[in-house]
Formats: structure tokens, C-alpha cells, sequence
């Protein structure tokens, strides 16, 4: 069968992380790709789209509702086993690394839900990295504003260049094997407590 | 000072009161003491701990009390070999009822009393009521098909007379069950404290009965270690396990009540007002309305040999997970079951602090009807009362004759 006959399900609170799984399965040739982000009235829409194969972010509460829905429910026609297989050690740790956990109907080919799998580990790691890298530039970004502010105190209170300033700062930093926007930081707040008119 | 302790463990747990023992072992430095630095991981469901235990995230994790069985059965999605060498507390659970179905309740008879006898057949005949309409049956939530919670709704129920489906049980996470009982998605539960305290003192629902009540000195959670990590690190398993004896002594002195209420309810923890910490530390439990009870043994930490992992207990699950058709009796799975437990562990951690450790490893479950002093090692300890509330009695060596009762029951 065409990859394209596989009814998946994808299960994910977080809306941005879902349409790029998506958007994976998609590419990869799967038509029928279900995206839910609210659990409210699930069993039924389970029931109605009878997937072969259910992508979950770790993170969601409801994993033992669902587990358990999986494993009784009319709802699902074949039991639900975990993951593509069991003795799949390495694939097992890979996807809890991730941070997603996929579950197939029993009797499921694991080389057809294999690529599935990956696909969603792949994409959970592409988006937590996306997700740590735009923390990093935010956290960047506020670093380089306070920094600026503790350069203008000290030109102001010294009368020191911008260069000046900012080499005092770094020296300062490695004296006290701190980092120069920890040092800014102190600065800023003790100018602020002092009542320098720079913070007022 | 983590980077010079001799062991290093990673534990996960739930936003749950009785994570009390890992919290304080963590917190008041029990753990540091022996040498381990515990690294404490909050997690979002059971799932999550089971299966970040079977990957090695985990070493340890605080776990429904029947989980370690479940997996050794193969009964979960993701199972692999896990051992529960220590209990982490008796009791501590309630059954909490929406407003509504505690009015009808106290229309049948029920009073604020906590009696599980009183308050199931005042059930039993709203049920009955419902049917007799043509209404849909009330849906009551646990946390876990194998959960203590479950079981001891299911035991409750049954041997109130509500016939099996004539409530529907269904599973909701604890930090929700407040919320989804206000919303009307669920007419009542049974989950662990402080989440009945929550709809109690929040006006949304009336506390029925307790575990306590229900199965007194009952085992309800564990810790549970990955085989494979405890076969491998054998000596940081039996400093955790001194540790967590010890908490269980600092959590169970009333004079430390109000300093582990503050350390459960700050953020890293369960996040929640101290207040709702407090009525499972006391026993006294705020019911609702304005009610109150005094129930003594509602959380015990440490007395009881509140900590010890009872073969008895290990089987009296196994039994109900055989009564509600999650597993084939047969003296294979019976013997897993049995082996999950791991009291020689527990013993040969314990002994060099010369505590008072049991005789034996499993005992007739509801035989004791009054505190008991037992023989054991060393010091003085005594068991229970430990009766079930309709009068039930479990004898470990006579499963197949208990097996047989409950098919009939």
C-alpha cells in the first residue's frame, strides 16, 4: 500500500509543533492527517477517524486518558500497542528524548510506521531547537539592551568613552569570572537603588 | 555539594502529597546524609514516568502503588522490568461528589460522616434512582486503570450493591479532577490528597467517604526503580531507601507538619496553597459545606511499617486486576506479581539503621481489628487496624478460593 492509506492521527497541544508535523507527514506522501489539540469529546472523533497510527507530545496530561481510551474503547476497533516495536530499544529512547510517544494498531508492518515515527522525532527535535534558539536570541537581544545601559552610566558618571566604557566593563567580567551582562545587570540595579540620575 | 555525593539518582514524581518523602528527603537534607544527590523531576502524567523510567531518564519515581505489577504483566503500552522495593505511605485518597449527587446522597440518608458504609448504599439507591428514570449513569474518575484508586472505587461500589457499569469510570489526570468535576464532565472521583481538599474547599464538591475508611492502613503509592538500574547500582538503591526511611520519620513528627506543608507548596512541587497540604497531614479532613472529621489514620507516613512493601499487598492488586478482566488468573502472572514487591531489598538497605522491620513479608490483609504489637527485629512496631470496611478478609495463600468469591460477589 501507498503510504498515503495510513490514517494518522496527531495529537499535540501546541499548535505551531503540530502544523509542522504535519506539514512533515504530508510532504512525506500522507493524505490523511488528523490534527487535534483539545482532548474534550475525543473518543468520538477517534471512532470517526479510526486511525492506524496516534502521534502524542509527551507534555499533554491526558496520556493516561488516552492510553487507557486506546486499550478499552469501542472507539478504537484494533488494540493500540506502543511505539512501532518493542524490541526497537534505540527508536523507543529517541522519541522519549524528543518528547513524543506514537502508538499503532496492533498487526501495523513496522517498516510502514517506522518512517512515521522518525518523522515525528525528527520534527519534535527541529522544533525544541527552533524553540531554544528564538530563548537564546531573546535572551541576546535583552543582554545586549542592558549592557548598553551600564555603558551610558559609566560615560556619564566617568566621563569615559563608549570603548573606554565597555572595556571596563569586560575587564570587570574577568576579573570576577562573571559574565559581562551579569556585571551590566549589577550595575544597572545599584544605579537604580542610588538614585543616579542615568536610571531616573 | 552534588558534585562530590557519592550517588547520583533522578527521581520522578507527581504533583501529589504523598511525594512527601521524596520532597523532605531531598529538602531537609535526609538524602544528602547518605551520600545521594536526588535530583527530584516533576512530571505530567503516569505514562510519562513509566516510560521515561524504561528509557533510563529516571532511575526511580514515585508510582500508583499496582504500576510495577502492570508492567511486569506487560499490561502497559511501553513495559519494562520494574521493582517496587519500598512503599511510600499508607492511605491518603478520598471520594469526592459533585454537589448535586451528595444532595441526592443526603436525600437517600448519607451523612457528613465519612462512613463508606453509610455513604454507598445512599450511592447505591441514587444509582438505582437514575436507572429507574432511564437516566445515564453517573461517571465517576480515577487516575489510572492500575491505580489503588480504581480498585478501591471498584471494591467500594461492589460490595455496596452498585452493579458493575452502573457507574461509568473513566481517567482524568489529579491536577484536573477539581475542575472537571465544577464543569459537570464528571459527577465524582477518587484520587489522592490535596485534589479532594481542592473542590472541597473550593466549594465544588462534598468529600463521600475515605480511603482509610474504605481499607484501613492500605498501600497506595511506591517507589518504583528500573530493574535493570537497580541491579546496577545496588548501593545508591539502599542509601535512597535509608533516606527515604528517614524523611518518613521527619514527615510523620506533627512538629514538622507546617514546614512540609511550605516546602509541598511552593512552586517546584505541587504549587498549591498550604492550606489544602494540611488536612491529610493532620487527618483532619475538611469535607465540604462546613464539615469536618478527625480521621487518625488518614495519611500514615511512617508508623504501620508504613513504608514496607508488603507481598500481601503486591497480591491483593493483583487479584483485582484479575476481578475487573485486566489479567488471566494463573499461578505464572500470580508469581510476577508476587516478585515485583521487593521486601529483601528493603530489609538489607534498612538493617544498619536498626529499625523495627516485620517478620515476615506478607500477611492475611483485614485480619487485624485492633493495634497489634508484632514480633519483629530490634525495636517494637505495631500493625493495624488494617479491616476492609464490609468485613472482607485476603489470606495471600489462598488467591484461588479469594479469586473464586470475587467472580461470584
Amino acid at each position: 500500500m501507498a503510504p498515503s492509506s495510513l490514517a494518522i492521527l496527531v495529537i499535540d497541544e501546541n499548535r505551531i509543533r503540530a502544523s509542522i508535523i504535519e506539514a512533515g507527514l504530508r510532504e512525506a506522501g500522507h493524505e490523511r492527517v488528523t490534527v487535534i489539540h483539545d482532548v474534550a469529546g475525543i473518543a468520538r472523533r477517534i471512532a470517526d477517524i479510526a486511525p492506524d497510527v496516534i502521534v502524542i507530545d509527551l507534555e499533554n496530561p491526558n496520556r493516561d486518558m488516552l492510553e487507557n481510551m486506546f486499550q478499552l474503547s469501542r472507539a478504537v476497533k484494533r488494540p493500540i500497542a506502543m511505539f512501532v516495536d518493542r524490541s526497537d530499544q534505540a527508536s523507543i529512547e529517541a522519541a522519549v528524548d524528543a518528547g513524543v510517544s506514537a502508538y499503532v494498531v496492533d498487526g501495523l508492518r513496522q517498516e510502514r510506521v517506522k518512517p512515521i515515527l522518525d518523522m515525528a522525532i525528527s520534527r519534535f527535535n527541529a522544533f525544541s531547537r527552533m524553540a531554544r534558539e528564538l530563548e537564546e536570541a531573546r535572551s541576546e537581544l535583552e543582554n545586549r539592551k542592558v549592557i548598553d545601559r551600564a555603558k551610558g552610566i559609566l560615560m556619564k558618571s566617568r566621563g569615559l568613552s563608549e570603548e573606554a566604557a565597555y572595556t571596563l566593563l569586560r575587564k570587570t567580567a574577568m576579573n570576577q569570572n562573571r559574565k559581562i551582562s551579569d556585571i551590566a545587570q549589577s550595575l544597572v540595579t545599584a544605579a537604580g537603588l542610588l538614585g543616579s540620575p542615568e536610571e531616573q | 555539594m552534588t558534585g562530590n555525593a557519592e550517588h547520583q539518582i533522578t527521581a520522578g514524581f507527581m504533583p501529589l502529597l504523598d511525594s512527601a518523602l521524596l520532597v523532605a528527603a531531598k529538602e531537609i537534607g535526609f538524602a544528602a546524609g547518605e551520600g545521594v544527590a536526588l535530583t527530584l523531576v516533576r512530571e505530567t502524567s503516569w505514562a510519562n514516568i513509566r516510560d521515561r523510567l524504561a528509557v533510563g531518564h529516571f532511575g526511580v519515581a514515585q508510582m500508583l502503588a499496582p504500576m510495577p505489577i502492570a508492567c511486569n504483566l506487560g499490561l502497559t503500552p511501553l513495559a519494562s522490568r520494574t521493582i517496587a522495593p519500598m512503599a511510600l505511605g499508607l492511605g491518603g485518597n478520598a471520594i469526592t461528589v459533585s454537589n448535586a449527587v451528595w444532595a441526592a446522597m443526603e436525600a437517600h440518608g448519607a451523612r457528613p460522616d465519612l462512613d463508606p458504609k453509610g455513604a454507598g448504599a445512599a450511592l447505591e439507591a441514587v444509582v438505582a434512582e437514575r436507572a429507574g428514570r432511564g437516566g445515564e449513569p453517573l461517571r465517576f474518575a480515577v487516575v489510572h486503570p492500575h491505580s489503588g484508586h480504581n480498585y478501591e472505587l471498584r471494591y467500594w461500589l461492589a460490595a455496596c450493591g452498585v452493579a458493575e457499569g452502573g457507574i461509568e469510570i473513566v481517567i482524568v489526570p489529579p491536577p484536573l479532577m477539581a475542575d472537571a468535576l465544577r464543569a459537570g464532565n464528571i459527577d465524582g472521583y477518587c484520587v489522592g490528597e490535596p485534589w479532594n481538599t481542592a473542590a472541597a474547599l473550593s466549594g465544588s464538591g462534598r468529600i463521600a467517604t475515605v480511603k482509610a475508611a474504605i481499607w484501613r492502613s492500605s498501600p497506595e503509592k511506591v517507589l518504583g526503580a528500573g530493574a535493570k538500574w537497580a541491579e546496577a547500582n545496588p548501593e545508591a538503591l539502599a542509601a535512597l531507601l535509608r533516606a527515604l526511611y528517614r524523611a518518613a520519620i521527619w514527615c510523620a513528627d506533627k512538629a514538622n507538619h507546617a514546614e512540609l506543608a511550605s516546602l509541598l507548596s511552593s512552586p517546584a512541587y505541587l504549587g498549591k496553597p498550604e492550606e489544602w497540604m494540611l488536612p491529610a497531614l493532620s487527618g483532619r479532613i475538611r469535607t465540604g459545606g462546613d464539615g469536618e472529621r478527625l480521621v487518625e489514620d488518614f495519611f500514615i507516613p511512617l508508623a504501620k511499617a508504613a513504608t514496607f512493601p508488603w507481598k500481601s499487598h503486591a497480591l491483593w492488586f493483583y487479584t483485582q486486576m484479575v476481578r475487573w478482566g485486566q489479567i488471566r488468573h494463573s499461578p505464572a502472572h500470580e508469581a510476577i506479581a508476587r516478585d515485583s514487591y521487593r521486601p529483601d531489598i528493603y530489609r538489607s538497605a534498612l538493617k544498619p539503621l536498626g529499625v523495627p522491620l516485620p517478620g515476615a513479608n506478607s500477611k492475611v490483609e483485614g485480619a487485624l481489628t485492633a493495634t497489634t504489637p508484632v514480633g519483629s527485629a530490634g525495636a517494637s512496631l505495631t500493625l493495624g487496624p488494617d479491616g476492609f470496611f464490609d468485613g472482607g478478609i485476603f489470606d495471600p495463600d489462598e488467591i484461588d478460593a479469594y479469586v473464586a468469591a470475587q467472580r461470584q460477589g
